[in-house]
């Protein structure tokens, strides 16, 4: 029963992410790659937490941590990038 | 009754997926940029906080096992996940990208003339 549910929801979060994907090649503007990439991101979270349950097995809990902080690290140094042209700024000389 | 706990937290799995694929039907369906981003960072977020939620109780209630690791992962999501929807949106309006023709109004618009007016002056 628990099985069945399990996977029907890997079902749903693979149909998820085929339409992110979709979302990835169409977007007009970087900004949409940029949100779908971190959708992205969210639902192989939730994909690893569902695997592990099915798995019953403990041991990828540090790859959910992992992806999410690497995640939102992508996405702060992608939206930088198009909002300054830079992703790390040079400290200011005076003049 | 284990049984039904177990029943119990595979729903809550099930309800995060099904929020996430309502998030991608957000991603596919609407027209611009701020009103994706509206969609994804709300129900997406929602669906991965309830399917890691279900993940925690069911290994700590059925299996016995407490792993904090998942509830850093919980909160770290809660705080990282609306702070990236909102450079991503910041990012798109400040790189002038067009909202809906059919929105209403742009406040964030007649606020930059004002201040650029003010400056001049």
């Amino acid at each position: 029963m628990i099985k069945t549910i399990l996977i029907i929801s890997m079902a749903f979060l693979t149909f998820a992410i085929f339409v992110t994907i979709y979302r990835l090649v169409k977007g007009p503007s970087a900004s949409d790659r940029i949100q779908a990439l971190d959708v992205l991101g969210i639902n192989i979270i939730s994909g690893v937490a569902i695997f592990s349950v099915f798995l019953r097995n403990t041991g990828f809990f540090e790859v959910i941590l992992l992806i999410g902080i690497l995640s939102f690290i992508g996405t702060i140094a992608f939206a930088r990038f198009i909002e300054r042209g830079v992703v790390i700024e040079r400290r200011k000389q005076s003049d | 009754m284990t049984e039904m706990l177990k029943i119990l937290f595979a729903v809550m799995i099930l309800f995060g997926a099904l929020l996430s694929i309502l998030s991608a039907i957000g991603i596919v369906r609407l027209p611009d940029v701020y009103t994706r981003n509206h969609a994804v960072s709300k129900s997406a977020t929602l669906g991965v906080l309830s399917i890691l939620l279900g993940t925690f109780l069911y290994f700590w209630i059925i299996e016995g096992y407490m792993n904090f690791r998942v509830i850093l992962g919980f909160v770290f999501l809660f705080m990282t996940s609306p702070v990236s929807g909102h450079l991503i949106s910041r990012a798109a309006y400040n790189s002038k990208v067009p909202l809906w023709e059919k929105s209403a109004r742009d406040d964030l618009k007649d606020k930059e003339k004002l201040a650029k007016e003010n400056m001049s002056q």
